[in-house]
């Protein structure tokens, strides 16, 4: 299972990301996180932090589950329902640049459901998005705005994002299904 | 026209009898029964295969027809048909039909009705009460003279004690059993199950066996009291065979009779395999596995008289409601036979000479009527069982009108091969290889 | 999990946890602005009550609309069951217009599970008849986590008409499933037969039961049960059996009391005592939307056995 992206690797990715949010939205005063459950989280927390030491002032950094806005749901499934987790949005998104985070960039659909889900939750100024990897294999025209590595992959493999907080190592590994 | 059923098996219990032997049977009677009786021209030869068993006629002392009045349910023809097909040559059949029979217009028409099916006898049961209503008696005389054998007000019981010994005190003029559906009222309530943990867990009102077993006390009391006879129809709680005891102890002339799912089933059928199967409910109602044994136990130990089916049919529009809406009972004439040498002889609880006993002679006993056995110059009443055929019990293929049991698909060892009434054959069991 | 939600009967321990946990998420979804997220968009809903019922039926409802179903409420009056038509016949009739769920609230035990034979559709339970009213002690059990922390161990105690009461199974069944340690206590007449099967105990003496419980559940008790000999009075009911202020003392300090409504002040349980400090009753009505929108949610996915079902 070949690793494309090591620990060290990982944490210059992050460093490199927050300074280009800095950067491009020069400032950080709009600003707020939301990480896509799962592992969006996490890395949202990370560049929260990183962006406090570039700045100094502490970013809003909020959790979106958006199982419920997916829209594969319901459809003649087999199984039981996926598991919903809490959404936690301390803060009004109103007015400000919200940053989307989350691990793996790939049909879209994901971010899809993300944004209706954040367009519940008020009316922000913008929102961008970031992503540690962009796979490739768009199904709709979402593209993000912030990536750590673009990865070329076919339709049979697999791209597992692991972090520290929850997979107890920093790697990014493609394996075939 | 002599019919000759050679080498039998045949079990006759009011005879002592259970030999081979051969029976003849000249036009509605038995006219010999013995070994090697020589065969006379124009007589038709039956050879009985091993295996088979020769008896009375069955008699189901507790059946409802439902005509008149419900023939959506059943009629007497297809009341009767049932009957046949399950080796009864004869039912006797409850008042509670619409109008009640409580006179001798209905008497006679149920009697009318017998006649046209022409398959088994029909012995009416009259009312105690007036339409059942448990104020005034019924005029009890008239329906003796039309022909009822016994009186009930089945359905219901006997309203009050004061009733119950107006009743035994002058059914006993004519020698007719008071036949009880015995239920304290208030005790009831509106129960619709067993109380027990079946109903407890479903949410069902409760029905305890006390509310049977107070009115058997009261029932063998009111026998002591006026020398009268009293029979307890459908007993399903303990506690009434320790009433029905204590009353034969002492001299009472009391009986009792007891339904094959009473002996077979219990209340643990309300939750599984079909929660709230309303073709588990009836009345009185399914109990505890403790009520079951003691059934049995009364079987064996001579305390039950008779087994009846209590088969009263619904239509099915009626029963697939609510289980607090579905009407009580089940059928029972096209399954007892296999349930009974099925649960009681090949389980080792009795003998097939006792469970004849309390399908045949104990029932005609009771009623007063003849049959029950096979003496010579008795009807020609007789029933060939098939104690190892294997059945698989069909409600799409009864007779009955209604298809309410709760047996539906059950495997049994044990049926019926020929039924035959006033020396006509009324059924033959294509299964059971005989050839009549 | 199945097809249907017909009582806590059918449930897993495994089942429970995922709807209490689901619930939690839901739960965010009633603090946000915009209370709607589009999960059961498209699909209908139809709230089929022959009993009426507020509460129950509004909570249901706003959790079908907070998940964009498409909800139609049939309250049965008397004038179908005047007209005679059957629940067999109302069912189907329901059913040939295709909705995706019905909740069914009767007063019939088993209402549900005859519904659920011959209907296609989801079936959830609201209440039938003395039988089970699942939904409520899934937020009963919600409430009593959010404040406990957990269910196993603690000692609930539930008080009143134990005999006719539908929430009092499904809570027996849910609170044993979980491992609490259950008291139940009321007259002697309202016991229902054998229900120590079920792992509880029964006392008859309100003091002997509430002692250092951790919850205290009441029951409400029909007045109308004074004519079926009962109990004499309400009077009587109240001094022996209700919840005072005093009572309440003996339980833990951090007892919690619930009543899933409405309730008989002074009858099973005293204004100060519904009113005071450790009463978490209307939290139970608020935590009946996220646990109804759970159970909504878990059930409109697939079925795991389609065959079986």
């Amino acid at each position: 299972m070949p690793v494309v992206m090591d620990a060290d690797r990982m944490a210059r990715t992050f460093a490199r990301i927050a300074h280009e949010i800095v950067e491009r939205n020069r400032g950080i005063e709009e600003l707020a996180l939301v990480g896509i459950r799962t592992r969006g989280v996490p890395m949202a927390r990370r560049l929260a932090l990183a962006l406090g030491r570039i700045d100094g002032h502490e970013v809003p950094t909020g959790t979106l589950d958006i199982t419920l806005y997916r829209d594969d749901l319901m459809r003649h499934a087999v199984g039981p329902q996926p598991l919903v987790r809490r959404t936690e949005i301390p803060f009004s998104i109103d007015d400000k640049r919200i940053l989307l985070v989350d691990d793996v960039l790939y049909t879209g659909r994901t971010i899809r459901a993300a944004l209706d889900a954040l367009i519940d939750f008020g009316r922000p100024k913008l929102i961008q998005l970031i992503v540690l990897i962009d796979r490739g294999h768009r199904e709709l025209p979402i593209k993000a705005d912030y990536v750590g590595k673009n990865l070329p992959t076919s339709l049979s493999q697999s791209v597992q994002v692991h972090l520290t907080e929850i997979d107890g190592r920093d790697e990014v590994e493609i394996r075939e299904s | 026209m002599k019919r000759l059923l050679k080498g039998g098996r045949v079990i006759d219990p009011a005879n002592g009898r259970d030999a081979h032997v051969d029976v003849l049977i000249d036009g509605d009677r038995i006219s010999r029964v013995g070994r090697d009786i020589p065969v006379e021209a124009g007589t038709r030869v039956v050879e009985i295969p091993a295996g088979l068993i020769v008896c009375p006629g069955l008699i189901d002392m507790h059946v409802h027809l439902r005509e008149p009045g419900q023939e959506h349910k059943e009629t007497v023809a297809s009341g009767c048909a049932a009957a046949v097909a399950g080796g009864f040559t004869a039912v006797a059949c409850m008042p509670n039909t619409v109008p009640v029979n409580d006179n001798a217009g209905v008497t006679e028409y149920v009697l009318k009705k017998a006649a046209e099916a022409n398959l088994a006898r029909v012995y009416p049961i009259g009312a105690v009460s007036r339409g059942q209503l448990g104020e005034q008696l019924a005029d009890i005389a008239e329906l003796r003279h039309a022909g009822c054998v016994a009186v009930s007000d089945d359905g219901h019981p006997v309203a009050t004690a004061l009733l119950m010994r107006r009743a035994l005190e002058y059914a006993g003029m004519f020698k007719m059993v008071v036949i009880d559906h015995c239920e304290d009222q208030t005790l009831k309530g509106d129960g619709v199950a067993n109380e027990g943990f079946a109903a407890t867990t479903l949410g069902l009102r409760g029905i305890p066996g006390e509310a049977e077993s107070i009115m058997a006390h009261r029932d063998v009391a009111l026998a002591e009291l006026t020398g009268g006879v009293v029979h307890i129809a459908h007993l399903s709680a303990r506690q009434s065979l320790d009433a029905v005891r204590y009353g034969k102890a002492r001299g009472a002339r009391v009986t009792c009779e007891v339904t094959p799912h009473h002996f077979v089933l219990t209340d643990d059928m309300l939750i599984s395999p079909r929660p709230y199967d309303t073709h588990v409910k009836m009345n009185p109602p399914l109990r505890d596995e403790i009520d079951r044994m003691a059934i049995l136990a009364g079987i064996v130990d001579g305390t039950v008289d008779a087994i009846a089916t209590d088969h009263a049919p619904h239509h099915y529009d009626e029963k697939d409601v609510e289980f607090d809406r579905a009407p009580f009972g089940i059928t029972g004439l096209e399954t007892a036979v296999s349930l009974s040498l099925d649960r009681l002889v090949h389980s080792g609880a009795i003998t097939l000479l006792r469970l004849i006993e309390l399908m045949a002679p104990g029932p005609a006993r009771i009623l007063g009527v003849p049959g029950g056995s096979l003496s010579e110059g008795a009807p020609a009443d007789v029933t060939i069982l098939a104690p190892d055929l294997r059945v698989t019990v069909s409600a799409s293929t009864m007779r009955s009108k209604s298809k309410n049991t709760p047996f539906d698909g059950w495997q049994l060892r044990g049926g019926v091969a020929a039924t035959v009434v006033a020396g006509r054959v009324v059924y033959v069991n294509d299964a059971a290889g005989l050839q009549m | 999990m199945k097809k249907d939600l017909l009582g806590i009967a059918d449930l897993t321990r495994a089942e429970i946890y995922l709807i209490l946990d689901t619930a939690e998420a839901m739960r965010e979804i009633g603090q946000r602005p915009i209370k709607k997220v589009p999960t059961l968009r498209g699909k209908t809903v139809v709230n089929l009550f022959y009993e009426p019922s507020t509460r129950t039926r509004t909570s249901f409802e706003i959790a079908e609309k907070r998940l964009s179903a498409d909800t139609l409420n049939i309250a049965v009056a008397t004038s179908s069951v005047l007209k005679g038509e059957t629940l067999v016949d109302t069912a189907m009739n329901i059913e040939a217009m295709a909705p995706d769920m019905i909740v069914l609230r009767h007063a019939s035990s088993g209402a549900c599970h005859l519904l659920a034979r011959i209907c296609k559709s989801r079936i959830i339970n609201a209440g039938d008849g003395m039988h089970e009213h699942p939904t409520q002690a899934l937020l009963d059990a919600f409430t009593i986590r959010e404040h406990k922390k957990r269910i196993e161990g603690l000692k609930v105690t539930v008080v009143g008409d134990l005999l006719h009461s539908r929430v009092l199974r499904s809570n027996v069944l849910l609170l044993t499933k979980l491992g609490a340690d259950v008291w139940l206590c009321g007259p002697p007449t309202m016991v229902p037969s054998g229900i120590e099967r079920l792992g509880v105990r029964v006392s008859t003496s309100v003091d002997e039961a509430v002692a250092d419980a951790d919850v205290i559940m009441m029951l409400r008790i029909q007045q109308e049960r004074m004519h079926g000999a009962f109990f004499p009075s309400v009077r009587e009911y109240f001094t022996v059996f209700g919840m005072t202020a005093e009572r309440v003392k003996r339980a833990r300090p951090d007892v919690i009391i619930m009543h899933p409504g409405p309730m008989n002040r002074g009858v099973e349980i005293a204004s100060d005592v519904a009113d005071g400090p450790c009463s978490v009753i209307l939290e139970q009505v608020a935590n009946g939307v996220a646990v109804r929108m759970a159970v909504l949610y878990l059930l409109a996915g697939g079925v795991e056995d389609e065959e079986a079902a």
